[in-house]
């Protein structure tokens, strides 16, 4: 895509976000079929067509330079939204080198990156960045290096090192997240960090996604979708900060369901780091409102579907209870009865 | 993986360490820099013979800083099934060859208080990439390495210069043994001990530990089954729908890939799962030689790790 920023819409106070027609027409909707069950949706991810949000490692989109000043804002006002473990550097700038690499092969107008040695020199052009350091070398960075890098790319990361035949969440920055605390999950093991989790554990989805990963190969990453809801264009819905934004639940109606509510999908990514064997989840955040879903007829028929006939442990999970039924009723209108054609393409 | 995912790498030095072990330079045949690792990874080489294909894991002995080239020793072995004689014998300077990119299945446990290493032979590889990583570390280790005789000890002179003190050898040929008791006894609480050599060495250090009181997720080993020789017999593959004929001295993965059939593999050596396969049908035994399956899973006979493992059988058939 080629991006032309937004940089001054907002994800809190006024929420100026929204997406433009080319942001919408490749937004990954998460719903190949007109109904919904969990399943482990593990593909390689390699790159897909040219122009969708996974044509590249890392999608840089309209909202770059906005996500980068909200992430900023996060963080100044709770620094604990980014942490590290001491024995976790390593995979830190494993983390560096991943997103520089890529940000910079992919994107070469606006990030480059140049290696003499150890002796890199970084610009980031969106964000008016020029850093030269050392690397390895962790006071020739402003920051730590997972910290100076994540402030530098759209969605959260967590790394996650290996041992003991399981994976511990064991730094991470995370401030775009649907719900759930890095400083609470710090420390945790693989089936603890998703304990919350409904149904899920009885299918025994995360005995086989564990197994996948602790044989996740280094060159060949892997990708999944989910997804949830969130009132208003909100990014940081982190428990932390619950009273802020969960009492938005109880101001939506059938009548303005279609610019409240935010159909949430994360684009998760899971790279093997080369040299501290951890894994690096990146929980990339896009969101879309219902008027804006509504403008691809198929989307608005599937959406209505699937939210209709979730399982209601799911609604429950995903914190819809108060607001499906609006929902639904919002998007009735659109679905005539007209079956949808199997994929999620717009049509 | 599969060979779409293979680096093409030359051979630029090969040096005989002792009289059973070369020591292989392998550069990236681009010139370019080869994919970082973390000491203990492995790699598996891909060799293409005359007849057929040998797929076999070595680990990686340089230091994962050094990314212009990847170094690995390799043991002649008397009952080669061909992988290490093409090696020993095929491959010179100059050599292109096919290697996938590095897996780590024995890494070092990154919040040990202390690293306890255990080489026997050729089992000293994956250690001298991981010093490699502890050098500079504040964590302690001690290095323990046993071999025949003198002449047997690879890559002994690189790591008296780097160790020092650190390093104990121990020559079979002079009636030197490791003291296990005395050893794996006496231990500060959060040592994690390695062990990487022939299979009796493994078992002593792990049945040591476990009766010194180790928790099992402190004890660490690796060992790279080559395929065991067998009797030569049939399989039948379900999906595919075809039947495979297992030599004696080819595996049944090797065998199965002969035929055109991939099956997802990592270790080739009966250690990381990767190639678990359903056993659906089978009137006769399987022969299971890898580490991965528990006893009772062995005895069950549902599931089978095709890399080095075989069946005495009238009938088998897989789920592939």
């Amino acid at each position: 895509m080629k991006a032309i920023f937004k940089p001054h819409e907002t994800f809190r106070d006024d929420f100026s976000f929204c997406n433009s027609g080319q942001a919408i027409r490749r937004f990954p909707l998460p719903f190949p079929e007109d109904e919904y069950m969990y399943s482990v949706n593990i593909e390689p991810h390699v790159s897909g067509p040219k122009g969708s949000v996974v044509e590249f490692a890392f999608d840089v989109d309209e909202h770059y330079v906005a996500e980068c000043r909200e992430r900023e804002l996060v963080l100044a006002a709770e620094p604990l939204r980014f942490q590290a473990l001491p024995h976790m550097l390593s995979a830190q700038w494993d983390c560096l080198e991943l997103i520089m690499e890529s940000l910079a092969r992919d994107y070469p107008a606006h990030f480059s990156l140049a290696k003499l040695g150890n002796r890199w020199h970084w610009i980031n052009r969106p964000l008016g960045l020029d850093q030269q350091f050392i690397f390895g070398d962790v006071d020739t960075l402003p920051r730590q290096p997972l910290d100076y890098i994540g402030r530098q790319a759209q969605g959260d990361f967590v790394v996650m090192d290996q041992r003991e035949n399981d994976l511990w969440t064991e730094a991470g920055v995370v401030t775009t997240q649907a719900d759930w605390s890095l400083d609470f999950d710090m420390g945790m093991t693989f089936k603890e960090w998703h304990g919350p989790v409904p149904l899920a554990h009885e299918m025994q989805v995360f005995d086989r996604a564990l197994k996948y990963l602790l044989n996740l190969r280094l060159g060949q990453p892997v990708r999944r979708l989910n997804w949830t809801m969130t009132i208003h264009p909100r990014l940081d819905t982190s428990p932390e900060n619950y009273p802020k934004w969960g009492p938005d639940r109880t101001t939506v109606t059938a009548q303005n369901a279609g610019d409240l509510v935010h159909l949430r999908v994360e684009l998760q990514g899971l790279w093997r780091l080369p040299r501290s064997n951890a894994i690096v989840f990146g929980i990339r955040c896009y969101l879309i409102s219902m008027r804006e879903l509504a403008t691809v007829p198929k989307w608005a028929r599937r959406v209505h579907r699937v939210l209709k006939n979730l399982h209601p442990a799911l609604v429950d999970y995903k914190g819809l209870t108060r607001y499906r039924d609006a929902v639904v009723e919002w998007l009735a209108p659109y679905d005539d009865g007209t079956p949808t054609t199997p994929g999620t393409a717009p049509e | 993986m599969n060979d779409a995912q293979t680096l093409a790498v030359e051979v630029t030095a090969i040096e005989q360490v002792t009289p059973l072990i070369k020591h292989f330079k392998l550069g990236s045949a681009d010139g370019g820099a080869l994919p970082a690792f973390s000491g203990g990874s492995h790699i598996i080489v891909v060799m293409r013979g005359a007849l057929r294909m040998h797929r076999n894991p070595y680990s990686l002995l340089s230091s994962p800083r050094d990314l212009d080239h990847y170094e690995i020793g390799v043991r002649r072995m008397e009952e080669s099934r061909g992988g290490s004689h093409f090696m020993h014998d095929r491959v010179h300077v100059g050599s292109r060859l096919e290697i996938a990119h590095p897996v780590n299945l024995f890494g070092l446990d990154k919040i040990a208080r202390k690293h306890v290493l255990i080489a026997g032979g050729i089992g000293i590889t994956p250690f001298l990439a991981q010093i490699e990583d502890l050098h500079g570390a504040a964590v302690p280790y001690e290095l323990h390495y046993s071999v025949r005789s003198p002449e047997h000890a690879a890559f002994l002179s690189r790591l008296r210069e780097r160790e020092g003190e650190r390093l104990k050898m121990y020559y079979d040929s002079e009636g030197q043994a490791i003291d296990f008791d005395g050893l794996l006894s006496n231990q500060p609480l959060g040592t994690h001990v390695y062990v990487c050599g022939p299979a009796g060495l493994i078992d002593r250090v792990v049945a040591t530990a476990k009766a010194c009181g180790w928790p099992g997720s402190h004890i660490h080993w690796e060992q790279f089954s080559a395929p065991p020789v067998g009797d030569a017999f049939e399989v039948f593959l379900a999906r595919a729908k075809l039947t495979v004929h297992v030599p004696p001295d080819q595996s049944l993965l090797e065998s199965i890939e002969a035929a055109g059939v991939e099956v997802p593999y990592l270790c080739r050596g009966g250690v990381c799962g990767f190639c678990q396969t359903r056993v659906l049908e089978l009137d006769g035994e399987l022969v299971h030689n890898d580490h991965f399956l528990s006893d009772a899973d062995k005895a069950q006979g549902k599931n089978i790790m095709p890399c080095v493992s075989r069946a005495r059988c009238k009938h088998l058939v897989l789920d592939l």
